[in-house]
């Protein structure tokens, strides 16, 4: 494989990484001319060529997804960058805006031309206050300079961007639940069909994008599908629905590392391979338990799966839901699997949005069991009674209308059958590690 | 005597070109009403409804559903989130929260008796890397003890 040279954290390090100059001195928005010279079914197929997949977590096609618009609709077609990034151990979208904003505000403009939209909103996570004003910042420097507004760039082609802050909701990463709290309401999920594509903001075709897909088209389309291709990992040729996990990959590591950081690296790269040589190893000389490889939706690996390559496809096959974000966190073996998983569960009771009774209920006694059990009141039981709660909610039992329940459920079923024995021995032993934040946080 | 001044609704106003429908500006002008006023108050609700051309009850139900927005006291001068979920728990964001409770004499949620600081939790701020983190207002601050915190909102 030939050296990989990083390219969208390329940036990142140098002195005026956020000014529309400093951008366009480093070769900035030649991708948009190139691509507003093309026809948008032609740009559509470029991305659709290169095999981008999503990266905000489900890994979908972006070029399919772009597919399903209707085609010769009269507008107008939305353009809703999904920039709620939430899920715990995720931070490679804010680097990203805080960064390198034109690079983002460039995939957007080459997206909104290939989709045929001429309005884009990017939906911020409120909590992001420095990508707030960096990237407001970048909106205003390109409108002066004919990048953004009426006629871009001479062509033609008109685009507004707008930046719209959310309210720290985590399920608004979920696209119709952003669609839904752009629109000015709650943001509970919406039953699909049908999908946003045909459907979606203010009841007009919409594609919802992530962050880091959206600066992979920049490069796509100024280097070209061949360069794309050329890195990452190809389909494996067993597995018919393995499409492959072709590109650069910004992964998250944190958690007990000696180097928390986002590194950005082909995709494929193993989750040993992450902790040792880029986050600096296991802190404290020492050792992983277990590693969550793509937030904590996606479960766990244990230190037996450490190789597993974190393409879309490797924590599958280790029983993880999922690659996820590809946010790597590290667990080290003097750390309790009760209190990390109480955690987790307590984040998705916390984040559920109420509407599906099997993950607002299923999230919140999971909750509830893990919080006795740290009470030190534990029941065997308990472990198959929360395995039971699990198996019970989600998409894939098909109990609910979108996936943060089959995200609540899979750290569940991974720490209990991974680490059961762990869990027996805390309950056995009459343990308890409830500590003065949870009885403070409980009293309010 | 309106809750909103004329300035504030002005700039609630001047969402409305960005959007085809008044009632996705619900939250850009829940957000502005909250930084103003440090509160959104039932008669805020009203006036907002009015603007937006909702009833008062689907401003309140999409503000309530983000547990965002305080609506019966106002928040401290500086509003301080600490981080609770799991990279910053397993490197000591719920000691951080716990020495900050101790230190300003709260409980996350409250706000100190002489209304400079409103202390809450947190879930997973996207500031992992710098593991345990805090918000000052929307400020993050990373890598930190609870002496540095302590500094930093007394600041």
């Amino acid at each position: 494989m030939p050296e990989f040279h990083p390219v969208l954290l390329a940036r990142i390090d140098k002195p005026d990484s956020t000014s529309l100059a400093g951008y366009q001195a480093d070769g900035g928005y030649a991708a948009l001319k190139k691509a507003l010279a093309m026809s948008a079914d032609d740009v559509q197929k470029m991305v659709k060529d290169s095999g981008l997949r999503g990266r905000g977590g489900a890994g979908f096609s972006a070029g399919a997804k772009w597919s399903f618009l209707p085609k010769n609709h009269l507008g107008p077609i939305y353009l809703a960058v999904n920039a709620d990034e939430s899920e715990p151990g995720t931070f490679n979208n804010r680097i990203l805006m805080e960064e390198d904003p034109h690079q983002l505000l460039e995939g957007i403009a080459i997206t909104c031309h290939a989709i045929r939209s001429h309005t884009a909103y990017i939906y911020l996570r409120y909590e992001y206050g420095r990508s707030y004003r960096v990237l407001d910042a970048a909106i205003r420097e390109c409108y002066a300079s004919g990048i953004l507004g009426k006629n871009i760039l001479g062509t033609g082609f008109n685009l507004d961007v707008y930046l719209h802050r959310g309210a720290g909701a985590y399920i608004c990463g979920e696209e119709t639940g952003l669609i839904e709290s752009l629109e000015g309401k709650r943001a509970w999920p919406r039953i699909k069909p049908p999908y946003p594509a045909i459907e979606g903001l203010f009841r007009r075709p919409t594609i919802v994008n992530n962050v880091e897909t959206l600066c992979c088209v920049t490069h796509i389309i100024q280097r070209g599908v061949e360069w794309f291709k050329s890195i990452g990992v190809p389909p494996d040729p067993n597995n018919k629905r393995d499409v492959g996990s072709y590109g650069p990959k910004l992964y998250c590591i944190s958690g007990h590392v000696n180097k928390p950081c986002c590194v950005e690296l082909p995709l494929g790269v193993t989750a040993r391979e992450l902790i040792d040589t880029h986050g600096g190893g296991v802190w404290k000389g020492r050792k992983a338990k277990a590693v969550v490889p793509g937030g904590i939706s996606m479960g766990f690996l244990s230190a037996s799966e450490l190789d597993t390559p974190l393409d879309f496809e490797g924590p599958g096959r280790a029983g993880c839901l999922g690659l996820g974000t590809a946010a790597v966190v590290v667990i080290d073996d003097h750390t309790s699997m009760v209190d990390v998983l109480y955690n987790c569960c307590r984040f998705m009771a916390h984040e559920s949005c109420g509407q599906c009774t099997p993950c607002r209920e299923g999230t919140d006694w999971s909750t509830r069991i893990l919080d006795r059990i740290r009470h030190g009141k534990g029941r065997l039981e308990d472990i198959d009674l929360l395995l039971e709660v699990a198996n019970s909610m989600g998409i894939i039992p098909g109990t609910t209308i979108c996936g943060l329940a089959d995200g609540a459920a899979w750290p569940v079923k991974n720490a209990l059958t991974k680490f059961r024995g762990e869990f027996e021995e805390y309950i056995r032993a009459g343990r308890r590690s409830v500590k003065p934040a949870d009885e403070l946080m409980a009293a309010h | 005597m309106p809750v909103l001044s004329e300035e504030l609704r002005n700039r609630i106003r001047a969402e409305f070109p960005k959007y085809p429908d008044k009632r996705a500006v619900t939250l850009p002008a829940l957000h502005i009403v909250h930084d103003a006023l440090r509160m959104v108050s039932p008669a805020a609700i009203v006036e907002i409804a009015e603007l937006l051309e909702l009833h008062p009850s689907e401003v309140s139900d999409t503000m309530t559903f983000y547990g965002f927005f305080h609506d019966k006291t106002p928040l401290g001068k500086r509003r301080v989130w600490v981080c609770r979920s799991i990279s910053c728990m397993l490197r000591g964001g719920e000691e951080l929260l716990a020495g900050l409770c101790n230190r300003l004499g709260v409980k996350p949620g409250q706000t100190t008796a002489d209304g400079s600081v409103t202390l809450e939790y947190a879930e997973c701020l996207g500031a992992c890397e710098g593991a345990p983190c805090m918000l000052v207002n929307d400020e993050c601050h990373m890598n930190l003890t609870e002496d540095s915190a302590a500094e930093l909102i007394r600041k």
